[in-house]
């Protein structure tokens, strides 16, 4: 067997093990061999139960306290394998954190670190998969270095299910002293009012596009969105134009959402957005141009300016209220 | 304050995009253009150097060939020279190998900041600044959508999940920033002629000390075993709007429930 102990590294927000976290540990659990976690935070032992669910045996616990995690935590990582704890892959989502820490630790330990993983299978060597342009050709790529394997791999590529397993053993971490390379400090954190379901949570994704002329007219996506009680969610081109932050926008650079409906309105679909949301159920698109690639990927398509169709459509739904 | 920005020329991104059958790697032929990601970098980095009262832009870049003209962009805006390393050795290299080659060219501008975007158009590893800063050394603070320098910090709100995080740390620092942080400048007519006569430092691999084995494929140590075209998604039904469009969405979503 070529993986006979993978770690995970974890992550959690206000007490709660992250969605990509479970996706991961279910993954790993998969591939066989002992699955153990690696967590970055003072609360490893509340959240430890949730981790074994999911298929942790063992939890390493490292606290960066203030420190923004990438260079503490890869150092601490790259400690216990130096000890001889050493996994034989290491699975990073592809978050803020997991890219941070996934770079810092490739080049401690000189090695290559796969990128935008959507699968992965471990049988004579560790394959893993992405896709690229736009998600129409996949990829399989082998390493041919020595372990640990390095990968990262992208939200949602992974059903999360629960294993059974019962509270894994809490190992905690000293974090090795970093000097200068770790002197990030996070000084304060803003938590920004969430109305409704996360975007990438959300059964119902309304974007909006370039097609919409102005970043005014981004509020009848909000609009349409709450009357749907889903997420907005925006282009790449109208997150580069500053009308509304990186955090809403969906693609290649951004996120991946699966909902079960998504309403495409006033974007052309380019390959870096198709990317981000062609796996959604549903999709709807409105747009002008009828040669607009994101017809191909829509079920149903309205060739019509969007600032007729949505206006009606946010009244019709309100008139349905 | 010198701050040196990466940045990367890449195939244009409106084009489909095509891998080399032989190599398996991006096709990178014909003109290759100036990033989009990278031009928030190049306008960061050229307005920092204005508030701190002085100082340049260096851009640090790579290619296997001797391609410029996505240089030329970044320079017309503003960029006083560039570093580009240019070697068929580095061709299928990875993540790291160009973290390797970038960090070492980094160091021969001796910046107070280095600017990355977050994530290249073509290849979006998303992996290169935390790579260069361990490389160097550096503490890197990623994910930046505000940028401050002062009294030798940078002090960043970085993108979270649930929000932003103010984030600080001792330059030099690298600093991945995320689009839409600036408004880029247009190149003026000016700026595109002094372009051309900007100097672009080309150097080779061998000449950063490193050797051929740790970048390009060899440096990679990994293997394309496969590609092959992923399940098409059907098109669905088209509508022509003629004023009632709205009311098809709807029975849409009831047919799925959602209403």
């Amino acid at each position: 067997m070529t993986v006979s102990t993978t770690w995970v590294f974890a992550e959690a927000a206000e007490g709660k093990v992250a969605s990509i976290t479970q996706e991961l540990l279910t993954k790993a659990r998969g591939l066989g061999g002992t699955v153990e976690a690696f967590y970055a935070g003072a609360d490893a032992d509340a959240i430890a139960p949730e981790l074994g669910k999911f298929g942790a045996t063992n939890v390493y616990a490292a606290d960066p306290g203030e420190l923004l995690p990438g260079a503490p935590v890869a150092a601490a990582m790259a400690t216990q394998i130096e000890r001889g704890t050493r996994p034989d892959l290491i699975m990073f989502g592809t978050t803020y954190d997991g890219r941070d820490v996934a770079g810092r630790l490739s080049v401690k330990l000189d090695r290559p670190v796969l990128t935008n993983g959507i699968d992965i299978e471990a049988g004579d060597s560790v394959v893993v998969r992405n896709a690229i342009f736009g998600g129409n050709t996949l990829v399989q790529t082998t390493l041919k270095s020595e372990p640990p394997h390095l990968a990262l791999f992208r939200p949602k590529s992974f059903a999360a299910e629960e294993g059974g397993g019962g509270t894994p053993e809490v190992v905690k971490v000293d974090v090795p002293d970093t000097g200068t390379a770790g002197n990030s400090k996070v000084l304060d954190r803003h938590v920004e009012e969430q109305v409704g379901p996360k975007l990438d949570e959300a059964d119902v994704v309304v974007s909006g596009g370039r097609g919409l002329g102005s970043a005014e007219k981004y509020e009848m996506i909000e609009q349409l969105a709450k009357l749907l009680k889903g997420a907005p969610g925006a282009s790449r081109a109208i997150v580069d134009a500053g009308w509304v932050p990186y955090s809403h926008q969906v693609g290649q650079t951004g996120k991946v959402v699966k909902p079960n409906v998504y309403i495409a309105a006033g974007i052309s679909g380019a390959t870096q957005h198709l990317v981000g949301m062609k796996g959604a159920k549903n999709i709807i698109a409105i747009n002008k141009d009828k040669d607009a690639p994101i017809f191909s990927v829509a079920d149903l398509g309205v060739v019509g300016d969007v600032h007729k169709v949505v206006p009606k459509l946010i009244e019709a739904l309100q008139a349905r209220s | 304050m010198n701050v040196v920005v990466c940045v990367k020329q890449i195939p244009d991104p409106a084009q489909p995009g095509e891998l080399d059958p032989e190599s398996k790697t991006l096709k990178r032929e014909g003109k290759l253009i100036l990033d989009d990601s990278d031009a928030y970098g190049v306008e960061m980095g050229l307005q920092l150097a204005d508030k701190a009262g002085g100082g340049e832009v260096t851009l640090v870049s790579m290619a296997p060939n001797s391609e410029v003209s996505g240089l030329r962009t970044a320079l017309a805006m503003g960029a006083a020279k560039a570093i580009l390393v240019s070697d068929p050795a580095l061709q299928g290299s990875d993540a790291l190998g160009t973290a390797k080659v970038l960090g070492a060219a980094i160091k021969r501008a001796e910046p107070d900041l280095v600017l990355t975007a977050t994530e290249s158009t073509d290849g979006y590893t998303g992996t290169i600044a935390a790579q260069v800063a361990e490389v160097l050394g550096l503490p890197s603070i990623t994910f930046a959508k505000h940028v401050e320098v002062a009294d030798g910090t940078v002090k960043v709100q970085r993108q979270t999940e649930a929000g932003y995080d103010e984030v600080e740390c001792p330059l030099p620092a690298v600093v991945s920033v995320t689009a839409g942080v600036v408004e880029p400048r247009y190149p003026s007519f000016k700026g595109i002629m002094a372009a051309k006569n900007k100097p672009v430092d080309e150097v080779k691999v061998a000449d950063l000390g490193l050797s051929e084995d740790q970048v390009g494929w060899a440096g990679a140590r990994q293997e394309i075993v496969d590609v092959s075209p992923a399940e098409e998604r059907q098109a669905g039904e088209i509508v022509e709007d003629e004023g009632d469009a709205h009311e098809r969405i709807i029975q849409f979503l009831e047919r799925l429930k959602i209403l």
